[in-house]
């Protein structure tokens, strides 16, 4: 059973979103989509002073069996990247809520937020 | 979609909360907890594979040596009771049919093994070329199981279910025994470039053998690995796999399976003739190991490319070799451009080939 925490939102994608505060927000991927991708070996980070729209391509997290794009879930600036994803990208599986970040994103339109689910909109999604 | 098919262990699987995927027909575990951590523990400790999908079938009567000689590109008249060889088999043009083990259980009578995907198409090569052969061809697939004990613990733990003596068996070479009671073949052999054990059995045996050595290997590190696992381990040992290195137009002197094929045994075989063209042939194509230096995975059926930037070629495996944190694979390319400038793109950005000669990293086969 995957673990959906219900202190942030979600994208169909399987993009979580947290709000850190100050118009800032973590981006990552959830429990759901890490365990499907299993093993997961490397992470193609954005460029800090990326502009994202809602739906771009800003990365792709491969794992043993395929590579996957990831969709920006919201609009943004990109302020903060997680580096230590180059040497331990393990950490998407093991902590996807927590070590296993990918970015911060200076939110451009905090509307874009209710376009994304809640834990359990995403978990009914994912059942 | 028909049905997939199960291997005795299916159940076992499941319990073990195995991810089943469609492997040539076969429902079949990839990985329990992890690809790179089941990987990890046959190259550390050990691990248990269910490979009980790979075909099996006897060759038996006073025509089996000559027949198998005949057959495959290895020579068969070098094995006597209890040794094991390994050997493509090729068609008339030498692309390969399989590759395959061949067992000398005694007079007359032989075992070989061959890869799941290739179980029918193999039965019915056989059963052709053995027109003019005194032999018996009996497809025994589904009454035999297979568990692997694959790595520097394997020993250990199968000595403490087997009063066979191990330590005297060398690699490629078996014997008949019991283990945890149940009647085995034990063989020296495997497809993890780790020294261990391969255990033909009865269908019937294998859940009760795979809980004994899973109870008895638990205090050693033993750990359930899947075919995700089994497919790292044998790239980063170099070894080919059926669709990929070898393929029915990819002969074995291609995949650099040279040392497989006896051009000088009584008799001939089928292939011996395109297979010598072909070998003094300069324009011939070749199958290369590769590491890039980088953790990103090139990936089967990408594009090879040389200095100028065209396409000469196509990537055949690829994976990223958890002991070396590095993307490492193989591709087949002109046997002229293999001292040059290989590269591939992956999303943009050129990753330049670094030739190696396999394994990738040291292994400690028995010996």
């Amino acid at each position: 059973m995957s673990n959906t925490p219900a202190d942030r939102k979600y994208a169909k994608s399987h993009e979580w979103v947290f709000e850190a505060g100050d118009g800032v927000v973590a981006v990552g991927i959830s429990d759901y989509a890490q365990d499907s991708l299993g093993d997961i070996t490397y992470v193609q980070l954005p460029n800090v002073g990326d502009a994202l729209a809602v739906g771009e391509v800003f990365g792709v997290v491969e794992s043993v069996k395929a590579a996957s794009d990831l969709y920006a879930p919201v609009s943004g600036e990109v302020v903060a990247v997680n580096d230590a994803l180059d040497s331990t990208p393990e950490n998407v599986n093991q902590d996807p809520y927590g070590e296993g970040w990918i970015m911060k994103l200076k939110l451009a339109d905090a509307a874009d937020l209710d376009g994304l689910l809640d834990a359990d909109g995403y978990t009914a999604e994912n059942s | 979609m028909s049905e997939l098919q199960r291997t005795p262990l299916h159940a076992f699987h499941v319990a073990h909360a195995g991810r089943m995927v469609d492997f040539a027909g076969w429902d079949m575990p990839v990985q329990y907890k992890s690809i790179i951590e089941e990987h990890k523990a046959v190259r550390t400790t050990a691990g248990l594979f269910d490979v009980s999908h790979m075909g099996e079938v006897d060759v038996s009567g006073p025509g089996a040596l000559a027949f198998l000689n005949r057959l495959v590109t290895n020579d068969v008249s070098k094995l006597y009771p209890g040794r094991v060889l390994y050997s493509p088999m090729c068609q008339p043009d030498g692309g390969a049919v399989d590759d395959l083990l061949v067992y000398h259980r005694g007079e007359e009578d032989y075992l070989v093994v061959i890869n799941a995907s290739n179980i029918a198409k193999d039965l019915a090569w056989m059963r052709q070329q053995a027109e003019g052969f005194d032999v018996t061809i009996t497809d025994r697939s589904d009454d035999y199981a297979l568990i692997a004990v694959q790595g520097p613990r394997a020993e250990t733990i199968l000595q403490s279910l087997t009063g066979a003596k191990l330590g005297i068996l060398r690699y490629y070479h078996f014997l008949e025994g019991t283990v945890a009671g149940v009647q085995c073949v034990i063989s020296r052999t495997g497809y993890t470039g780790e020294d261990g054990f391969e255990l033909y059995h009865a269908a019937a045996d294998a859940p009760a053998l795979a809980e004994a050595l899973m109870t008895a290997g638990e205090p050693h590190g033993l750990q359930l690995a899947g075919l995700g696992a089994r497919d790292s381990l044998r790239l980063e040992a170099g070894y080919p796999l059926y669709g990929h290195e070898l393929e029915h137009d990819l002969s074995p002197i291609a995949a650099g399976l040279g040392w497989t094929v006896k051009f000088k045994k009584e008799g001939g075989f089928t292939g011996d003739e395109a297979l010598a063209a072909e070998k003094s042939d300069p324009s011939r194509r070749r199958v290369v190991f590769f590491r890039t230096g980088d953790r990103r995975i090139v990936r089967a059926g990408a594009d090879v490319l040389n200095a100028a930037g065209e396409v000469i070629g196509r990537v055949l495996s690829g994976t990223l070799s958890p002991l070396l944190g590095e993307a490492i694979g193989s591709a087949l390319v002109p046997a002229t451009a293999a001292d040059q400038e290989l590269s591939v793109d992956i999303r943009g950005t050129k990753f330049t080939l670094h030739l190696v000669k396999p394994p990738f990293v040291e292994l400690k086969k028995s010996s």
